[in-house]
């Protein structure tokens, strides 16, 4: 009797946080799809009508749709990249006797928390700006010529910034993972006379395999997204060098006002991001002990 | 020798450390610098490192112009809203997933942390059609009810992985006393995870104030935080640096001694507890 009355207990403390979630995804998402099936502007409201897989076919023979997902593969591919080549010699340097370690880890953890509009603009006015920039005056001292980077390497330069913000992500959960290592196999290696090198590729890169995937895998997922640093530097140009799927989407929707199409290609966004997510939930999963 | 050794390993890595730190810490010092600089030495080309006339005039105007304590108080209420709005939802669930587990605990959790797989533009349409037609563009409760929910499978998360390093024994010896499940909450369970409950509502704190997406697409003016405030300040014209910097610092002073507060849960939290 007690038992089952616990279990109703939790069941109904369960329910609130299950139902609201469970509207969350399926309202909206529920919407997105009959959207997607209407030719439907709110620049001509009222004339709604059934079209099928019109806005679909549309949105994806876009050549601005093969442009965005070529921008989101590349800036995402190029981030994981930079994070991760910088994020492991950053969390072993770390991770080795450093006297005043906590204040270094502070500085190092500092750009995760500044808000992306932040990073943003800042990058873009006080380093970035082909005349008066920091970089800039870098450039002249050494007799380069300053790079205009928003008109010459706009995308670079979104890359530079996403990863400035997520260097620290990647290199905080690397350097916990590496605190985790046992010193003793390290050691141990040590006294067999395995080099340097060899107890890295043989003892911490396989320690670093799955820290690596889950930053990978959560990077990913956050980086599809990347909207805030695009909106406020380039808005999406010029042309459409800078425009990711997240932002395409946000254009036809909120500039455009075409909802049909905004919905397709939102749900191409929502099928992309699962593809990643079908692999992190795994990942989690399995290591998860409920 | 092998002290000596360690002695020159030691300063070396220190130094590598403290310059790459200083490097990437530098854009921030950088911009905390300018905040006190006049319009034109903030533009001024060679930049001053530290010998400019340091002036304070660009938080008053800031303030000044563009009201930035009504945005200021608008990401308060909406980064502290949907925060505790999204505890007191969580910690039941997380509470009776963590100490009444069933068959399906394992796969409530990870469907939960699918929903969080969502990419927000998805969904941004109906969202935004929604609110339009119930009032609730630029608005704060708007902001606080999605942020809200956005965040709660994250907080359902960690509270659930600190509920489950409390110890079991303790529960069932509270019973053995007798003690009635609302008692165990109160004197024995609540106790016990404060510390995950702090660093939850941290970390959650930080997501909520540092959201880009949502808070951009859905407030203009009355409601806009802080994000979208300082994004008014992308306009061709707002060539403004040292103002711009200025407003930058108010906006990520609060949020970095936060942050650094609750780096190490962080890890925890953003990785689901993949990663410990």
């Amino acid at each position: 009797m007690a038992t089952r009355q616990t279990q109703f207990l939790a069941r109904s403390l369960l329910t609130p946080a299950v139902g609201l979630l469970f509207i969350w995804m399926i309202v909206p998402l529920a919407l997105t799809i009959y959207f997607a099936t209407l030719h439907y502007s709110l620049l001509d409201p009222g004339s709604e009508s059934f079209v099928g897989l019109e806005n679909f076919r549309y949105f994806l023979t876009d050549p601005a749709f093969l442009a965005s997902l070529q921008n989101t593969l590349v800036l995402v591919g190029s981030v994981l990249a930079l994070t991760i080549l910088l994020g492991i010699p950053l969390a072993l340097l770390m991770d080795q006797p450093v006297i005043g370690r906590n204040f270094v880890r502070l500085m190092v953890i500092a750009p995760f928390f500044v808000m992306p509009t932040v990073s943003a603009l800042v990058w873009k006015n006080l380093l970035m700006h082909p005349v008066s920039g920091l970089f800039a005056w870098l450039a002249s001292l050494f007799g380069l010529t300053p790079i205009d980077w928003f008109n010459d390497m706009p995308l670079f330069a979104v890359i530079l910034i996403v990863t400035w913000q997520w260097l620290p992500f990647a290199t905080l959960i690397l350097l916990t993972a590496l605190q985790s290592l046992d010193e003793e196999q390290k050691e141990a290696a040590e006294m067999d006379g395995a080099s340097a090198v060899s107890t890295f590729i043989y003892i911490t890169l396989p320690h670093l395999a799955r820290p690596i995937t889950v930053v990978i895998l959560i990077e990913t997922i956050f980086l599809l997204t990347v909207f805030a640093e695009i909106f406020v530097t380039t808005g999406g140009g010029p042309g459409l060098q800078t425009t990711n799927i997240a932002f395409l989407i946000y254009s036809q929707a909120l500039i455009q006002f075409d909802v049909g199409s905004a919905s397709a290609g939102g749900l191409v966004a929502v099928a992309i991001a699962n593809i990643v997510a079908f692999f992190l939930v795994r990942i989690v999963g399995r290591n998860l002990e409920a | 020798m092998a002290r000596m050794a360690t002695t020159r390993r030691v300063a070396i890595s220190t130094a590598a450390a403290w310059l790459f730190g200083f490097l990437i810490f530098f854009p921030i010092l950088w911009m905390v610098l300018a905040s006190f600089k006049t319009e034109l030495e903030a533009f001024a080309i060679p930049p001053s490192f530290l010998f400019f006339h340091w002036t304070t005039e660009n938080y008053a105007t800031v303030q000044e112009r563009s009201d930035y304590f009504h945005h200021a108080m608008n990401s308060v209420i909406i980064a502290g809203g949907s925060t505790l709005i999204a505890l007191l939802i969580a910690i039941p669930a997380a509470w009776s997933m963590a100490f009444s587990p069933t068959k399906r605990t394992k796969d409530i959790l990870l469907w939960m942390l699918s929903t969080k797989m969502m990419p927000p533009v998805g969904v941004l349409v109906p969202i935004y059609l929604i609110y339009k037609s119930f009032g609730l563009l630029d608005s704060r409760i708007g902001l606080v009810f999605i942020l809200c929910l956005g965040n709660l499978p994250i907080v359902i998360w960690m509270l659930f992985t600190y509920f489950k390093e409390i110890p079991r024994d303790i529960l069932e010896a509270a019973r053995m006393d007798g003690a009635t499940i609302g008692r165990e909450l109160v004197y024995v369970l609540t106790p016990m995870a404060i510390p995950g409950l702090a660093s939850t509502l941290l970390l959650n704190l930080i997501l909520a104030w540092n959201e880009a997406f949502w808070t951009l697409n859905l407030s203009t003016s009355n409601a806009a935080p802080l994000t979208t405030f300082i994004a008014s300040y992308s306009s061709p014209e707002g060539l403004f640096w040292a103002k711009l910097s200025a407003a930058s610092t108010l906006a990520i002073a609060p949020i970095l001694v936060l942050g650094w507060f609750s780096q190490k849960q962080l890890v925890r939290g953003l990785t689901f507890g993949a990663v410990k």
